[in-house]
């Protein structure tokens, strides 16, 4: 055999084990408490299957021909919700109203009560109406995780609720209560009040019900798709331009959008790190000292559920899910429901450390990304969080270190 | 209109094969004559859709060719892998007839992944006044860069095109259109211009499934029967060509792109786009040297958000190093190379104005390789691809690498 062919075929075989042998050649997988957007692992094959069509469908990005607008605010629902994680400043909505004490207007004749600041071609976006008393910008929240707190029940939320502040702590959760839309599914969990009213849970002011709830206003609202449950499409009611596009409506079918909700409840909770860690785990006790968990509970439990997965779980989402005053700093005089402008729903905190991953290598905290450090965020809180946020403050920089660990570590 | 064009192309494409593989029947010369070219030279990028083998049927003045193109995948995003899976990329068919001494027509028909896509590339005229002075008109590839032009998969030493080819300029870009093309001679070196006049890329531009400013995304079948808002896209370029040195070129793709009128009345602003780019290829020993850059910016309407960019710029770089050149298996003159492009493309030049930060939104890739060509016509390839892809804000990137081999030849 001459030389050529020999070396033809050492070619050949060295290509042909480089084909088979160089596994170090495909990159290695995310460090898995790193990863958001992963399902929870106890689903059914067929929950698997539908959370997989839920993802497709979270990731689809709609164009004209799909129906987008014809006024909007995104393209897609992972546009906002990058990687599943908390978003940023670049992608939030603008909101608005007029509120003069008690006497709430949601501007209804102009739009109300989200900006639709975009518009396909051909259509006019909204602008901020001039006469508003509020308005707010609000930053996508990461999705991890929100089947769990789907799943409490109203019972458990009532518990920790104080309106009055009877236990006189200074804290005093309230629920906020919404009519429910016609398409809502209520389950046994949910208790309405003496007006048909629901418990609020999901928002950055407690604004919608349930997941179903939130989508389909997420699929109108945000990139003006109707579907099943909202047919109507969005016009620019500032115009006076009651067209919708050229798309017949419903433009995507509601299995489109219940699969979007299982996806996002099947979402597995944003992984710890570093939690036992002594800094960490002094910065956990400090949290409680400070009075931080009498909002931002640490443990919740869901009820019965028809995904096993989520049934009577113990969970930490470092959230109470009722409203709190957070003083004048954090008042945009902006609100929903039966919210005050000063009251927000306690943010969860888990996937905070995890907060950079997915907002470009930066931070963006709060309901409008304005703090750009932990210590910047706690400074902003007021009202019923004064009395932590003066505590947090006085304390030595080793242990304010070492909350600061604490709350990376979620 | 386009079935009808297409149907009738197949028959016609049928009954030449037919004629040729049954000569008996046919009652002409029995055997086809081969038009035999070395594809894998390098020659001026203008002539690139002429320089192909052709099939010419006995004494007659049409000839037929075409490529087919294959290969396998493997590859592995962030641990997770989707499997081995192959693919028949293309199947294109090509048809050339002189119909006069100085007037040329040139067609390509392309199957891509089977049928999956089937259009028509080419259906072009070229009437000859003067080498310095042509007239082209029809269906026509659009001179921006040099891939565009000249990028028959049998010529490539890479399975995937370069990126800036396929994801910044939406190679193939075919456009009805008409113009002017010519060359002039020097000693050693010549020059070549194009300018053409074409409908262009559409509003699909942006608002479209990509979710960004995508430039293959303005492309719509309706850009063959008509223009969406009446203002033709010019499209220019001029290269020289040094016999020692190589090729350079520039080139330009510009014009409105959305519908801004309907039925004459104004309903928006004209927004148009500017495509720029700037090719070369050289040899230098046994090492032939290709590259290409493009830039584009676009008018976008207001508030349309930061995931789409109005500016966009990419660029590729490859080398390709003959290790020998030799008989090997029987197979006189075959070609061993070593390969290895570098490339990138951003989508979103710019900066988010909401807080400063540089928008992302990019891919960028190595990709080293071999090939054998057994023929000039004829590549056998294998390529490992490593690509890194960014998103918006900049997280952490995705990470995927992986193995082709595959194949593409004339025929």
């Amino acid at each position: 055999m001459d030389k050529t062919r020999l070396l033809a075929m050492a070619l050949s075989l060295g290509l042909f084990l480089a084909v088979v042998a160089c596994e170090s050649l495909f990159p290695d997988n995310i460090e898995p408490e790193k990863l958001l957007g992963e399902p929870i692992l106890e689903l059914t094959p067929e929950q698997q299957q539908s959370h997989a069509k839920g993802d497709t469908e979270f990731g689809r990005v709609f164009g004209v021909v799909d129906g987008l607008g014809p006024i909007f605010v995104s393209t897609s629902c992972e546009s906002c919700h990058i990687g599943d994680g908390k978003g940023h400043p670049s992608t939030s909505l603008t909101r608005f109203n007029r509120q003069d004490g008690l006497d709430f207007d949601p501007m209804i004749s102009v739009g109300a009560s989200q900006l639709q600041h975009r518009a396909i071609t051909g259509y006019t976006p909204e602008t901020l109406p001039t006469d508003i008393k509020g308005s707010t910008r609000l930053t996508p929240p990461a999705v991890g995780g929100l089947g769990y707190l789907a799943a409490v029940s109203d019972a458990d939320i009532l518990a920790m609720a104080d309106p009055h502040d009877l236990n006189g702590d200074g804290i005093s959760g309230v629920p906020n209560y919404f009519p429910a839309p016609d398409f809502f599914e209520p389950e046994k969990f949910h208790l309405p009040d003496a007006a048909g009213r629901y418990i609020g849970r999901f928002g950055k002011k407690a604004g919608a019900i349930d997941l179903l709830q939130q989508v389909a206003n997420a699929y109108l609202l945000d990139m003006g798709i109707t579907s099943e449950f909202l047919r109507t499409d969005l016009y620019n009611e500032q115009l006076g331009n009651h067209t919708g596009d050229n798309i017949p409506d419903p433009e995507v079918p509601g299995s489109v959008v219940r699969n979007v909700v299982l996806y996002m409840r099947t979402l597995k909770v944003p992984p710890r790190r570093n939690a036992r860690q002594p800094e960490v785990l002094a910065g956990e006790q400090l949290f409680i000292q400070l009075g931080c968990a009498k909002c931002h509970v640490p443990t919740l439990k869901t009820g019965l559920s028809d995904i096993a997965a989520l049934s009577i779980q113990t969970f930490h989402p470092y959230t109470d899910l009722l409203l709190h005053d957070m003083g004048p700093a954090l008042d945009d005089n902006y609100t929903e429901g039966s919210a005050r402008t000063s009251e927000w729903r306690t943010a969860p905190l888990w996937g905070l450390g995890l907060a950079a991953e997915a907002q470009g290598r930066q931070v963006f905290y709060l309901h409008d990304g304005r703090a750009r450090t932990l210590p910047e965020a706690i400074q902003y809180h007021g009202g019923e969080a004064a009395n932590s946020r003066i505590k947090f403050t006085a304390l030595p920089t080793p242990n304010q270190k070492e909350l600061l660990s604490f709350l990376q570590s979620l | 209109m386009k079935e009808i064009l297409l149907a009738g192309y197949k028959w016609l494409l049928l009954g030449l094969l037919l004629m040729g593989g049954f000569p008996g029947l046919a009652q002409i010369d029995s055997a086809w004559s081969r038009i035999a070219t070395d594809t894998s030279q390098n020659k001026v990028v203008q002539d690139a859709i002429y320089n192909r083998p052709f099939i010419q049927l006995g004494k007659t003045t049409t000839a037929v060719g075409g490529y087919l193109e294959g290969n396998t995948n493997y590859f592995v995003t962030d641990g997770i892998s989707e499997g081995y899976s192959m693919e028949l990329r293309r199947f294109n068919i090509f048809l050339y007839s002189t119909i006069a001494r100085r007037i040329k027509f040139l067609s390509e028909l392309e199957f891509e992944h089977g049928t999956k896509e089937i259009g028509l590339e080419t259906a072009q005229l070229d009437f000859e006044i003067n080498p310095a002075f042509n007239l082209r008109m029809g269906i026509l590839v659009v001179p921006i860069g040099a891939f565009n032009q000249n990028h028959d998969s049998p010529k490539w030493e890479f399975i995937e095109r370069p990126l800036v080819t396929t994801n910044l300029i939406p190679s193939t870009l075919s456009e009805v259109g008409f113009g002017i093309h010519g060359k002039v001679y020097a000693p050693q070196k010549v020059f070549t211009y194009d300018v053409y006049l074409v409908n262009g890329l559409q509003d699909g531009l942006i608002l479209n499934a990509e979710g960004r400013t995508s430039l293959p995304a303005g492309k719509d079948p309706s850009m063959f029967g008509q223009d969406n808002n009446g203002r033709p896209m010019l499209s220019a370029k001029l290269a020289f060509r040094h016999r020692k040195l190589g090729e350079v070129g520039i080139s330009y793709y510009g014009g409105a792109y959305n519908a801004y009128k309907i039925d004459g009345m104004p309903v928006t602003s004209k927004k148009n786009l500017a495509l720029y780019a700037l090719d070369f290829n050289t040899t230098l020993g046994r090492a032939v040297v290709n590259g290409e850059f493009a830039h584009a910016r676009l008018q976008l309407p207001p508030a349309l958000g930061p995931a789409f960019g109005n500016r966009q710029t990419g660029g590729y770089l490859e080398v390709v190093y003959t290790v020998l050149q030799k008989t090997l298996l029987d197979y006189p003159k075959t070609a061993l190379n070593a390969n290895l492009r570098i490339e990138m493309v951003d989508y979103n030049v710019g900066r988010l104005s909401e807080t400063g930060t540089r928008r992302h939104d990019d891919i960028r890739a190595i990709v080293p390789g071999l090939s054998i060509r057994p023929s000039a016509n004829t590549v056998i390839r294998a390529n490992y691809r490593y690509h890194w892809t960014r998103d918006l804000l900049g997280n952490p990137p995705a990470r995927t690498g992986g193995f082709q081999v595959g194949f593409a030849s004339y025929f």
